[in-house]
């Protein structure tokens, strides 16, 4: 299936962690590279998302949507540095 | 095509390039959900353009169901790093593959909207004349905006503008030089926009500066 990028979760994200992430900077726990959600590799496919490291390929985080909860898993991250100064609107 | 414009009561504002998550509902409960990019600048009402997918779920809905006056559940706006406004000055370079070019056209009317004067161009790769979004708006674009469509399948009789896919050659012809530290924004099917991306990379582009958004067949944007 065709690869998206992050910017296709900024929804979900925002669900997950309530403020907006996709200019979030992600550190690959694996191989270290850094850079915004935006840019991550993103399938998906329901009930599951799956987000890749761009350099390495190596699996940052899953969401998986189980009967009305989601499931996180972001064993694959180092550190996600959100902004928090407040969105303009 | 389509283009759907909302009235949305308690709307907050959005940035140019940001989208919204258009959800339905079917009555046994199934939920289908795509993502659409703003069409419109900040300060106008939220507008869609929509491309009909025949296999799709939720774009035929949209294209030839929804009437005036319909409710639809919407979540919005989205994002923050695929986001222009004039204070992030340019040159401006926009590079569009088909749909792709629904965000780029909301960041190009808010540049008019804010009365920026940042140089823009827009590189703008259709299959063919007819599938040419936004046309007549783009035929007149704003002081300090260049528009370059390429037809990558049929060209109308005389066509003198590229007639190809978006290469490095066609990159480096329409892009701005690298001295002049432009912003770029690419916008298309995931494959479009790596090569585009890499491209322009390659030219020299900062990567922090090559900003990207990517859809897939599954629809939306």
């Amino acid at each position: 299936m065709e690869a998206l990028d992050g910017n296709a979760i900024g929804g979900l994200l925002q669900d997950v962690f309530g403020v907006e992430m996709t200019a979030a900077t992600g550190v690959c726990a694996h191989c270290g590279a850094t850079g915004p959600v935006a840019e991550m590799v993103v399938y998906v496919r329901a009930p599951g998302t799956v987000v890749r490291c761009r350099t390495c390929a190596s699996v940052l985080m899953v969401f998986v949507d189980v009967r009305a909860t989601v499931c996180v898993d972001l064993r694959g991250l180092a550190r996600l540095d959100a902004v928090s100064a407040p969105q303009r609107a | 095509m389509r283009t759907i414009v909302f009235e949305i009561p308690g709307w907050p504002g959005h940035r140019a390039g940001q989208h919204v998550d258009v959800r339905l509902t079917a009555e046994d409960g199934y939920r289908a959900e795509r993502a659409y990019s703003i069409a419109s600048a900040p300060g106008e009402p939220v507008a869609i353009t929509v491309e009909r997918l025949d296999d799709g779920e939720v774009s035929p809905y949209l294209t030839d169901e929804v009437r005036a006056g319909d409710e639809l559940e919407l979540r919005g706006p989205i994002g923050g790093y695929f986001v222009w406004g004039a204070e992030d000055g340019g040159p401006l370079l926009l590079v569009a593959g088909g749909s792709g070019v629904v965000p780029l056209r909301a960041i190009l009317r808010e540049r008019r909207r804010a009365g920026s004067d940042v140089e823009a161009r827009l590189l703008y790769s259709s299959r063919s004349l007819e599938d040419v979004i936004y046309r007549d708006e783009l035929d007149e674009p704003a002081d300090g905006v260049q528009v370059v469509h390429t037809l990558t399948r049929t060209q109308p009789a005389g066509w003198t503008g590229p007639a190809r896919r978006v290469d490095a050659e066609l990159l480096a012809e329409v892009a701005w030089p690298v001295e002049k530290d432009p912003l770029a924004f690419v916008c298309g099917p995931t494959s479009f926009v790596e090569t585009v991306a890499g491209g322009l990379v390659e030219l020299g582009y900062e990567p922090t500066r090559v900003k990207t958004e990517r859809f897939g067949a599954t629809g939306g944007r």
